[in-house]
């Protein structure tokens, strides 16, 4: 697509690689230069929307964690996404508030369902989970669920665990 | 001019206090204004227009737990909502009564996971369990008549 | 007063961090850093608000910094509703994933359900026959409708206005029969299927939306004498809550949100789906970006959803609902009794279910409250690696904070109102 090859060469070697799939293209960047090609994309090609920003857990491959950027420009219709590769071993990222405001709340919920850290966020706390909560639900080690599907071979077995057994 | 002429000497009605005041309370539930997701808005159109739960004496929703003796939990309950809840519970005044309000709030529904509570009932003691995802408007309605014709017979002491 | 006030806040923590097992990653100068420094000289005052509170639309918690009535600062905190649903979804095929789109924003289920079915048919590159996109299109409008018509009741409560509530709750009763005669359920419909729709239509839906069409321009007339010209109501709207051009697309505001402050950004113009392109409608656009532009700007929007579901109705087309390529959608009954191919499908459909692609794609529609998005993240099996949703209402509600600067507390009912969140959708 000639989009894709016109960001793309606009950037640089910023853009280590790009991916187009479906008619959508993917800029691939390093951490480092994140901020640089945000900030490229939003003043320049005038991306002045972060859509979303989130993260993917390949676990257990490696490097482990895509972070996605989605921008969208609203004179221009178009739509483009950035990545991120983060290795599992270092989980942090530069925070992207300074370019896209909305980025604060979006990275404090990828902080607290993936316990990725974002380096210079001025309100770093959990969002969605207790304050008190311990470990980081959405990675993969996680289990998808908590409680075993009762059918009728092992439902009193499974009703015995409840609080009100007993009762 | 009473209101003898019209029925007739209805003379001495004779009843236990018991089922005087399980009478009294199940017509005069007060229930608590307090929406958590879907069902919250299937619990809305009962009392709105069409379902109209105000026929059933009940329409009347109060915001503070301090009113309520009815806890409708409308809803699925999050791991970090729990506290809150069993917090409004314990404020509500005695004799209170609790509904679980659909699929999620009876038994987590279909969020087996990490964030859900699997089941108020961990949480505060249920009365009624209303099945459906969400419970349409009429199975709500006969819930909270199941409810009523629980606390007809609940036996005074208990309370007293 | 003043060392009261630290000491208060300073004891709460303390308090927490004597539980040995509870163990906090945050401090309390993290906290202390969201309020102004006039909170520790007791000058402002700290008050909580919700998670249980009639007005918040349902578990959103405020903590807000009060100088008498006027907000100082306003900290939203969500979480309260926080799902799991994206997590659930790793655990389920891509089919079966489905049921769960519609418990994210439960006012607008259809639409939900065109944005996962959406991405999903991107992602495998299923087409969908031309009939099925068009019923999309007319759901998916009585669903905005539907949406609308409860975030108008509600937020007009919140003001005062509690005969408006009955009168949207009316309508919306004749929505949800649409809804029932063609899926079933009143609100958790499930209608759609990637590949098309689970069936064809009843005969009686085109009554009940008939029915619909009859009924609502004259009830958008009455909810526009009971709103539009009310003094009180103008007096509480007009010039409150006021977010500019700019700022609201730096918050990523979407829908009509956005749209109030006069950003002509539709997702069904900008990158049409589901054949929005075939039919002939205007976005409503605000000026000033205030409580009553936005209020203007989603009724408006039935008037241009019914003209969207009046051409739907009148160029809908014959022919199947669903794709016809068996790795998708499954057979027709009455074929599974005398084909073994079709029987194998089946199987395979309902036991395994279908192979996506290892990659990632996008996909948004047009909610009821802003840019409705899913991006799936396939990871070559029958389930997706990762779903993530982008919620209208988490970027919209974002921007609260600024538009409630300097409100009275009374406004910021009105404010929060306007922005039209679900939480089931901000927590997910």
């Amino acid at each position: 697509m000639a989009e894709s090859t016109s960001l793309a060469a606009a950037l640089g070697d910023a853009v280590t690689n790009t991916v187009v799939f479906r008619d959508e293209v993917t800029l691939l960047t390093t951490r480092e230069r994140l901020v640089e090609v945000l900030t490229h994309l939003r003043d320049v090609e005038r991306f002045e929307m972060l859509t979303d920003e989130t993260c993917v857990d390949f676990h257990p491959g490696e490097p482990r964690f895509a972070l996605v950027y989605q921008l969208t420009s609203l004179e221009r219709a178009m739509r483009v996404r950035v990545k991120i590769m983060l290795s599992g071993a270092d989980r942090v990222a530069p925070t992207v508030m300074g370019v896209y405001r909305n980025a604060n709340w979006l990275e404090r919920e990828l902080y607290d369902l993936f316990g990725i850290t974002f380096e210079g966020h001025p309100d770093l706390r959990r969002i969605m989970m207790p304050a008190d909560y311990q470990g980081h639900p959405l990675l993969k080690e996680v289990p998808v669920t908590v409680e075993e599907v009762a059918f009728s071979f092992n439902r009193r077995r499974i009703d015995d665990t409840k609080i009100y057994a007993g009762e | 001019m009473g209101i003898e002429q019209k029925l007739g000497d209805m003379g001495v009605v004779t009843m236990t206090l018991e089922k005087a005041v399980g009478w009294a309370r199940s017509n005069a539930l007060w229930p608590m204004l307090f929406g958590l997701a879907c069902c919250a808005i299937e619990m809305m159109s009962t009392q709105a227009s069409r379902y109209d739960l105000s026929r059933f004496g009940m329409e009347l929703m109060r915001a503070s737990p301090r009113q309520s003796d009815l806890m409708i939990v409308a809803g699925r309950v999050s791991r970090k909502m729990a506290p809150v809840l069993r917090n409004l519970y314990d404020q509500m005044p005695e004799p209170k009564w609790v509904i679980a309000m659909g699929d999620c709030a009876s038994c987590g529904g279909v969020f087996n996971n990490y964030a859900v509570v699997q089941g108020v009932d961990e949480i505060v003691p249920v009365d009624v369990y209303i099945a459906g995802c969400p419970p349409r408007p009429e199975t709500l309605i006969d819930g909270i008549l199941k409810l009523q014709d629980k606390i007809k017979k609940e036996p005074l002491k208990k309370w007293a | 007063m003043m060392d009261q006030t630290q000491l208060s806040v300073e004891e709460s923590a303390h308090n927490l961090e004597k539980h040995a097992d509870v163990q906090l990653d945050i401090t309390v100068e993290q906290l202390k850093k969201l309020v102004s420094p006039r909170a520790f000289t007791g000058e402002t005052m700290l008050l909580n608000m919700g998670p249980q509170h009639p007005s918040t639309h349902g578990v959103l918690r405020l903590l807000l910094e009060l100088d008498g009535e006027t907000v100082v600062s306003c900290i939203p905190d969500i979480g309260f509703l926080h799902t799991g649903i994206e997590k659930t979804h790793e655990g389920k095929t891509y089919l079966k994933g489905l049921p769960l789109t519609d418990r994210t924003d439960y006012l607008a289920p259809m639409i939900n359900n065109l944005a996962y079915c959406g991405a999903i048919e991107k992602l495998c590159e299923i087409d969908v026959p031309l009939r099925a996109q068009y019923l999309r299109v007319i759901l998916a409008e009585l669903t905005r409708m539907n949406s609308h018509l409860v975030w108008l009741g509600t937020h007009a409560l919140d003001i005062g206005a509690m005969s408006v509530f009955l009168y949207c709750m009316r309508e919306r009763e004749l929505l949800l029969d649409v809804f029932e005669s063609v899926s079933g359920a009143r609100m958790m419909s499930s209608y759609f299927r990637p590949g098309g729709l689970w069936r064809d239509v009843p005969d009686v839906f085109f009554d009940l939306v008939r029915k619909v069409m009859d009924v609502f321009p004259g009830r958008i007339i009455e909810y526009e004498r009971l709103l539009k010209e009310n003094p009180i109501w103008r007096e509480r709207t007009v010039g409150i809550g006021v977010i500019g051009k700019a700022d609201a697309i730096a918050w990523g505001m979407t829908g009509p949100s956005l749209r109030g402050s006069g950003v002509n950004y539709d997702i069904r113009k900008a990158f049409p789906y589901s054949s929005y392109d075939h039919f002939d409608f205007s976005v409503p656009l605000g000026t000033k970006g205030d409580v009553y532009d936005r209020y203007r700007c989603r009724l408006d929007e039935f008037t241009q959803s019914l003209k969207i579901i009046k051409q739907a109705l009148d160029r809908l087309p014959p022919g199947p609902v669903i794709t016809d390529d068996r790795k998708f959608a499954p057979p027709p009954k009455h074929e599974i009794a005398y084909s073994m191919e079709s029987l194998i499908h089946h199987f395979k459909l309902w036991t395994e279910g279908f192979r996506g692609p290892n990659a990632d794609v996008y996909f948004a529609v047009e909610s009821g409250k802003g840019e409705y998005g899913v991006y799936i993240h396939g990871d070559g099996g029958p389930k997706p690696r990762r779903v993530p949703f982008r919620a209208p209402s988490l970027c919209n509600l974002q921007a609260l904070p600024q538009m409630s600067d300097g409100a009275l507390i009374a406004d910021l009912v009105g404010i929060i109102g306007s922005v039209d969140i679900v939480l089931g959708e901000v927590d997910r």
